[in-house]
């Protein structure tokens, strides 16, 4: 680990007076960023706690407003949550293990870095992303956990987040702020996907801090879930996972949102799949036709050609599952 | 290997086979173990006792000090910087910012490692335990991706680790193999495995293959495994003048002495090893480079070095299990007898190491057959050695072998117990040796009633929801073991305190508490009045903790040492006591002293024996006997491994829902430490059959998920409530009438899991792990 000064912001402004500093990161709970930093891929010069700032969470607008420094598992045990976005409550929960959920915060969740081994490698293997026109040993290497949409020659990672994955399928908003003000972003566009420029993560500007997240309320009746896939029980990420909210009227698909992770750069709304089904029965014929549209650009690398069966699979199981159509 | 070593080898190993041939011949009384241990009979004592761990109160207060928290003055902390090429030179190696940085003391690289002799390769001497015998930074050159390059020593483990950070290393690579498929090209070369070769031909088996009625060939692999010991490899090095104090995590003391003594030309009592806790070794904690470097860097720096490898380091420079391709086909005849099996394979090895994985070896002693072929050859590869990972040979040999059966049962429309009951040997299918003991059967009906074996469906026919549920069943088997090297002192008190002093081991198996119980029968004392001392290269004995046979080495030599006490106190009670004109063969300890064993009446407590002997103490030490008994029985640990499985039918996963081991293993000492030993090695077992695999990157020989995050190990909710039971019949020829435990747990998991996975769904999966995709 490369030395570094810590400081702990009681306030906002402070926090961005800050990270002003050069070389400066935000740190939540520590449970991504602290890893990287002893395997030397970060190196901050300075680190801004800011744990102690928005940790509540609260009614808004009849949907919900959560502090960016809410750890994993208070969000997770919330009643609003667990009555009215399962979706969340049962990503968080498939989520590493009780410790990290204890610490981890939503901020610090939502801006975790790839699990790719070759960006982890430091000194032995080539990676964009670590070191922007270096190579990408993992396109020709172990890929299984790899992209199948929306990567590109310079890189084949992954965003390795389950809360993501439920905020992206429940339209979350994120708010941020830096000395100039604030501004909100839908959680979708938070993530870029890698083309030529892996090392650039997320749209955020250096310095810029998330500060919370907005939920919009679900209509009446919609029903959802999060189902993750992985090599073993639990303390895995997830070969692929599916979130969804769905609402049928008479047999009809009136409403669905669809995401998916362990698939791309970031977490995968499937906007395809949800055009092609609105409107339409809410029938197995329906749902595989819609897996089989998103999929539909799906690009195999050597390992992971797997997951576009799994994902078919898991998106058509999940919502049939939530639909009520048997499985 | 050149034409010499073969040679010489060869000879080796005509001669073990001429001795073994005359071994078998001998009367059973001129044997070890020719008469049963009189502690067969003990029925009354602790033998046999769930007695809790006696370091138990110590490790749950966290007061038991491991290898890295033993605290010295001065000391400095140590951090590796490893290779990233698989074969060349260093090209340029700058070191300047690393020692700059705050708090360093020695930056040692190969410019200024003190001269020193590479590791004595194991088993190629009685001590030697080197992982490799490769020179350690002694000049530019590079062996393998991941080999230690530079250390810092600094004054915090931070400050070291940071400054390793700073270090700059260029490579002129040089051509290497690191592509399994490109290595086989190359041409590969037989097996040895303690110097006899892994191959065995009886009759012409291709041949009864051909012309069996049934059979089977099918091509099983397995991956490369990573050692994993929730302890990370540690040592604390300080030089004393010209002695070397090394707190070690070691499965070995005795061999790490010598070992060292001879890379750095001190005599092996110059080299004092102790290892009094180990979070756990598998056949990972022996002598690797780290242990090296730090005594080096401490004889370099005049201070005491504490290293504890990060779990990357493990994975870079301590070996695992390696890839395995193996062939098993069987013939046999409508009534399931075997005409034919053959079991034969490649496996990757380095050029620097002993143990290319002999995965035969369950094969040999398994099942009848009329002819048989067993073939294990060898491929080299440039990669970090690999060694012994619990059951070498047996955990992916049964994983292949009991596949096969099964396969077959399936062919045969016949129930997979009853095939492998029919081709149950009378004697030793390769060495015709008759078993010391071999309760197989009684193993297979007692788990059969009680996982409930009968209730089995036909593949695929169990759903429930998603999840499609099988059953399998596999056979567990290794061997009992013995080395040389096991010697023990026993010291007696007047008031009638035992302490036994041996070179040996506890690293979690619970060792000290089952020898306890065992002394304590065996003088007749209470346990409160034995203390057994190991994990200290000054006691007697050499003693490893490995082969599951440390019960039998243990209490060979305790035996013997008991032997000499007996001896010697007889001669001191002298003509007044109750004991006066006994043999030492007719004689026993109990109640405190020592009585006729048919006769208890006639006893004389050892406290009125040394009183009237004016004697605080009586010390004796005695050796073991020489293992000759494995060479007159074919001595095997068996088990019946049943597994359920539960398979996902929609995404392919794979939970086990039920397991159970039913063993025969002798008798069990202590049933706490054994069933946690079982299930402990069920646990991995089910780790090696679903998810274990080190991802060596054939381009470049790098290690790519170096990390308990991306390599991974069964966590809680992959483990099923596991039900172990055994069948606690004596082996009339072993100490204590015990084999070992350590092992056998591994063996048969993967290939029950395969092949419940088979009876789930109809998938036959042959390539571990079985993950979901292979499923789909």
């Amino acid at each position: 680990m490369t030395p570094f000064a810590f400081t702990r912001a009681a306030a906002t402004d402070e926090a961005l007076r800050l990270a002003a500093a050069p070389a400066a990161r935000y740190l939540g709970g520590g449970t991504n960023l602290v890893d990287l930093m002893r395997e030397t891929v970060e190196r901050p010069a300075t680190l801004v706690d800011v744990t102690a700032l928005s940790t509540a969470i609260e009614p808004e607008d009849g949907g919900l407003r959560i502090g960016a420094g809410v750890r994993n598992a208070a969000l997770a045990a919330h009643p609003a949550v667990r009555r009215d976005y399962p979706v969340l409550a049962r990503a968080l929960l498939a989520g590493a293990s009780a410790q990290i959920r204890n610490m981890a915060t939503v901020g610090g969740n939502l801006l975790q870095r790839t699990r790719c081994t070759y960006f982890y490698d430091v000194e032995g293997s080539r990676c964009n992303k670590r070191v922007p026109g270096a190579g990408c040993d993992a396109r020709d290497g172990f890929n299984r956990i790899h992209a199948i949409l929306g990567a590109s020659q310079a890189c084949v990672a992954t965003h390795p987040s389950d809360m993501a994955v439920a905020l992206a399928a429940l339209d979350a908003t994120v708010h941020c702020t830096t000395a100039q003000g604030t501004r909100t972003l839908p959680l979708v566009d938070l993530h870029r996907l890698p083309g030529d420029h892996p090392e650039i993560e997320t749209v955020l500007e250096p310095g810029e801090l998330i500060t919370h997240v907005t939920l919009p309320a679900l209509p009446d009746g919609t029903r959802s879930t999060y189902r993750k896939v992985r090599d073993r029980a639990s303390y895995a990420f997830a070969l692929v996972s599916v979130g969804a909210a769905l609402r049928v009227e008479d047999g009809r698909i009136a409403d669905v949102r669809l995401a998916l992770g362990g698939v791309a750069h970031r977490p995968w709304r499937a906007t395809q799949a949800e055009a092609a089904l609105r409107g339409l029965p809410a029938t197995r014929a329906s749902f595989e036709a819609a897996a089989a549209a998103e999929l539909a650009a799906a690009v195999p690398l050597r390992d992971n050609g797997f997951k576009i069966e799994l994902a078919r699979r898991t998106i058509t199981a999940v919502l049939a599952e939530l639909s009520g159509v048997d499985a | 290997m050149s034409i010499l070593e073969d040679a010489k080898q060869a000879v080796k190993g005509a001669a073990q086979a001429a001795l073994q041939s005359a071994v078998q011949m001998a009367p059973d009384s001129w044997m070890p173990g020719g008469r049963p241990d009189p502690l067969i009979r003990e029925r009354h004592g602790y033998t046999g006792r769930p007695v809790s761990r006696v370091d138990g109160a110590v490790k749950v207060r966290g007061v038991a000090p491991y290898a890295a928290e033993f605290p010295l003055d001065r000391m400095t902390y140590a951090a590796l910087v490893f290779s990233t090429v698989a074969k060349g030179r260093i090209a340029t190696l700058d070191t300047a910012a690393a020692e700059a940085a705050p708090g360093v003391v020695l930056v040692m690289t190969h410019r200024n490692a003190p001269r020193m002799q590479p590791m004595p390769l194991f088993m190629t001497s009685e001590k030697a335990c080197g992982g490799n015998d490769l020179p350690i930074m002694q000049d530019d050159r590079i062996y393998w991706n991941g080999e230690p390059v530079a250390l810092v020593l600094a004054e915090t483990q931070a400050q070291a680790d940071h400054a390793a950070s700073l270090i700059r290393v260029a490579y002129v690579a040089e051509a290497s193999v690191t592509d399994f498929g490109e290595a086989k090209a190359h041409g590969t070369e037989p097996g040895q495995f303690m110097g006899q070769p892994l191959r065995y031909d009886s009759g012409d088996a291709e041949a009864a293959l051909a012309a069996a009625p049934h059979r089977v060939d099918a091509r099983y692999t397995t991956p490369r495994h990573s050692h994993n010991a929730i302890e990370l490899h540690a040592v604390t090095v300080a030089w004393q003048g010209e002695t070397l104090r090394v707190h070690d995590a070691s499965q070995m003391v005795a061999h790490m002495a010598w070992s060292l003594g001879h890379v750095f030309g001190l005599a092996e009592d110059q080299v004092h090893v102790t290892s009094p806790f180990v979070g756990g070794g598998f056949g990972g904690k022996g002598l690797w480079q780290h242990q090296v470097l730090a005594a080096a860097a401490a004889k370099l720096a005049g201070r005491p070095v504490r290293l504890m490898l990060s779990r990357e380091g493990v994975y870079r420079i301590v070996g695992g299990r390696t890839v395995t391709e193996q062939r098993v086909a069987i013939g046999a005849q409508a009534d399931g007898g075997f005409d034919a099996l053959v079991h034969t394979g490649t496996v990757a090895m380095s050029h620097h190491n002993v143990l290319p994985e002999p995965f035969i070896l369950p094969t040999r002693s398994a099942y009848a057959s009329k002819t048989m072929k067993l073939d294990v050859e060898v491929a080299y590869l440039d990669m970090v050695a690999n060694t012994f990972m619990r059951a070498p040979g047996e955990a992916v040999g049964t994983f292949a072998l009991e596949s096969a059966i099964d396969e077959l049962a399936v062919a045969m429309d016949m129930d997979p117990i009853e095939l492998r009951m029919r081709n149950e040997p009378d004697t030793d299918p390769t060495t015709g040796a008759p078993f010391s003991s071999r309760e197989v059967e009684k193993a297979y009906r007692d788990g059969a009633a009680r996982f409930g074996w009968a209730q089995r469906g036909t593949p695929g026919s169990r759903r429930e929801g998603e999840w499609l549920i099988g059953t399998g069943v596999a056979t567990a088997t290794y061997p009992y073991y013995r080395m040389p090297g096991g010697a023990a002192r026993i010291t007696l008190t007047r008031h009638g305190h035992v302490t036994v002093d041996i070179a040996a081991h506890d690293m979690g198996m619970g060792t000290a508490t089952a020898q306890s119980q065992v002394i304590a029968d065996r003088l007749g004392v209470s346990m409160e009045q034995v203390t057994f001392r190991y994990g200290d290269s000054s006691l007697p004995g050499t003693v490893m903790a490995g082969g599951s046979q440390q019960t039998a080495a243990i209490g060979a030599a305790v035996v013997a040492a008991h032997r000499a006490l007996v001896t010697e106190l007889l001669k001191l009670a002298g003509n007044d006591s109750p004991l006066a004109g006994l043999d030492g063969d007719a004689v026993g300890g109990r109640d405190g002293g020592l009585a006729r064993l048919d006769d208890p009446a006639r006893h004389e407590s050892y406290a009125s024996i040394l009183a009237r002997a004016q004697r605080d103490t009586v010390v004796v030490e005695a050796s073991a006997p020489m293992p000759l008994e494995t060479m007159h029985w074919s001595m095997h640990s068996h088990g019946a491994m049943f597994c359920e499985v539960r398979v996902n039918a929609v995404t392919g996963e794979v939970r086990v829902s039920r397991f159970l081991g039913s063993f025969d293993c002798g008798r069990i000492l202590n049933p706490k430490t054994a069933a946690s030993q079982f299930r402990g090695g069920i646990i991995m077992g089910l780790g090696l059959a679903l998810m274990e695999e080190t991802q060596y990157d054939e381009r470049s020989g790098r290690i790519m998920n170096p990390s308990l995050a991306e390599y991974h190990v069964p966590v809680h909710m992959d483990v099923p409530a596991i039900e172990v039971m055994w069948t606690d019949v004596p082996d009339p020829h072993t100490p204590m009438g015990a084999r070992g435990v350590g092992e056998i747990g591994i063996t048969g998991v993967g290939a029950a899991v395969a092949n419940a996975v088979f009876n789930a769904t109809g998938k036959r999966i042959r390539d571990l792990p079985i993950t979901l995709d292979k499923l789909l």
